[in-house]
């Protein structure tokens, strides 16, 4: 096999191109991170998490500030939610989480409701105060059996699925 | 009966492959040879299908999606598709009628010309020297056209659902950047284009190399290296993907 150093060159490229792109799919489009351990790690319990993901964006005023990373179930049968935040965000320790939904029938993610308090959220923190997910069908339900029982009550339902 | 036999060969052919790999002298001037014969030169049509096909998924999935009002989503469909199933089996199918069957016809062209059996009169191990380089190279190019593939499908489908159809770029990008997981469906992606390049590289020399030394052996060969290559690609690509979930 006789070598020649364009061919061996033009070969290289096509291998560099080839990891490139690789790298392109995997870091940019996939989400691996390399750094991830340098954000602020944020702990929260919600009673309902509906169909919220890893991955799933974590938003203050509708700018993304970071991402969920982990959801586990914890002891008392709530769900754990780890996320992973912008370093340099200071969170006052009275802010409140909630889960909301892009559009009606959009992706989950959670948004920080910025509280008042002048003490910060340590790394690993815990915020206390969560809002659960609204389960679109639970309120449909809801409001068909109030309705059905011809209750008083029946034009609040829908007063509350106004996310 | 035939096919267990054929199954016992291409076992006894693998393991000799691999023997021929692992023993020395390596030959690296010729896998980097045909490397450049079995990627490099499949890059054009790699290329040029992967947009094409980015390009109709955009369409496709804009004029269904936009019913729903969901045209924000077309990253995630473009993107999802391209990465999980298109992007892996269609680049081994094209791999195996662009260079596959090449391999095929090279290899048993040199069978029919007794080039094989007079490098056995040399004492040289024709499985290393000719057959080995190329498997190896197979598998080593079929990752890379994969993700070249996809990302020019991904391409494709940005410049038909942005600049034709008005997407917003943002929401294509964000769509497909939520939408596709590193560990599900990236790595499943690059572990389907191993297995593919496993195949095809073992199925194409093997072919080659066990073909009948006559013109009409070698025509025979390089139709069942097309054949049974595609048909085994898409059926590893089924159970693949049920028992990975990739």
């Amino acid at each position: 096999m006789n070598r020649s150093p364009r061919r061996d060159f033009i070969v290289g490229l096509f291998v560099l191109a080839g990891l490139a792109a690789l790298a392109y799919l995997s870091m940019s489009v996939g989400g691996l991170s390399f750094r991830n351990q340098g954000g602020l790690t944020v702990y929260a319990s919600f009673d309902e998490i509906g169909g919220l993901k890893p991955r799933a964006p974590v938003v203050i005023a509708g700018v993304k500030v970071g991402q969920v990373v982990e959801i586990t179930l914890a002891d008392d049968y709530r769900a754990r939610v780890r996320m992973d935040l912008r370093r340099d965000l200071k969170l006052p320790v009275d802010s409140i989480a909630s889960i909301v939904t892009a559009g009606l029938l959009g992706d989950q993610y959670i948004s920080i409701q910025v509280g008042g308090d002048d003490r910060y959220l340590d790394n690993g923190g815990t915020i206390t105060m969560t809002e659960s997910a609204l389960s679109l069908e639970r309120l449909i339900g809801k409001f068909i059996y109030s309705f059905e029982r011809g209750g008083t009550s029946s034009n609040q339902a829908p007063a509350d699925s106004n996310p | 009966m035939r096919f267990v036999l054929e199954l016992g060969r291409i076992a006894a052919f693998t393991a000799d492959v691999a023997r021929a790999v692992v023993t020395p002298p390596p030959r690296l001037g010729a896998f980097v040879a045909e490397l450049f014969n079995i990627g490099v030169l499949s890059l054009l049509i790699i290329c040029v299908s992967g947009a094409a096909v980015g390009m109709v998924l955009g369409l496709q999935g804009y004029n269904t999606l936009v019913r729903f009002g969901a045209e924000e989503s077309l990253g995630a469909v473009v993107g999802l598709s391209l990465i999980r199933e298109l992007g892996p089996v269609l680049t081994a199918l094209l791999t195996t009628g662009r260079a596959g069957s090449a391999t095929t016809a090279e290899i048993g062209t040199m069978v029919a010309t007794e080039q094989l059996d007079g490098l056995r009169m040399l004492a040289i191990d024709p499985v290393h020297l000719v057959v080995a380089p190329k498997a190896l190279a197979m598998i080593a190019a079929m990752p890379l056209l994969s993700a070249l593939f996809i990302v020019c499908g991904l391409a494709g489908g940005y410049v038909v659902g942005v600049a034709l159809m008005g997407v917003d770029a943002g929401n294509y990008v964000s769509s497909l950047q939520n939408a596709v997981d590193f560990r599900d469906d990236v790595l499943g992606s690059v572990l389907k284009a191993c297995v593919f390049g496993v195949l095809v590289g073992l199925i194409s020399t093997f072919r080659g190399y066990t073909c009948q030394p006559t013109s009409a052996g070698v025509a025979a060969a390089t139709t069942s290296t097309v054949v049974v290559g595609s048909v085994s690609v898409l059926l590893f690509d089924y159970i693949i993907t049920a028992l990975w979930g990739v």
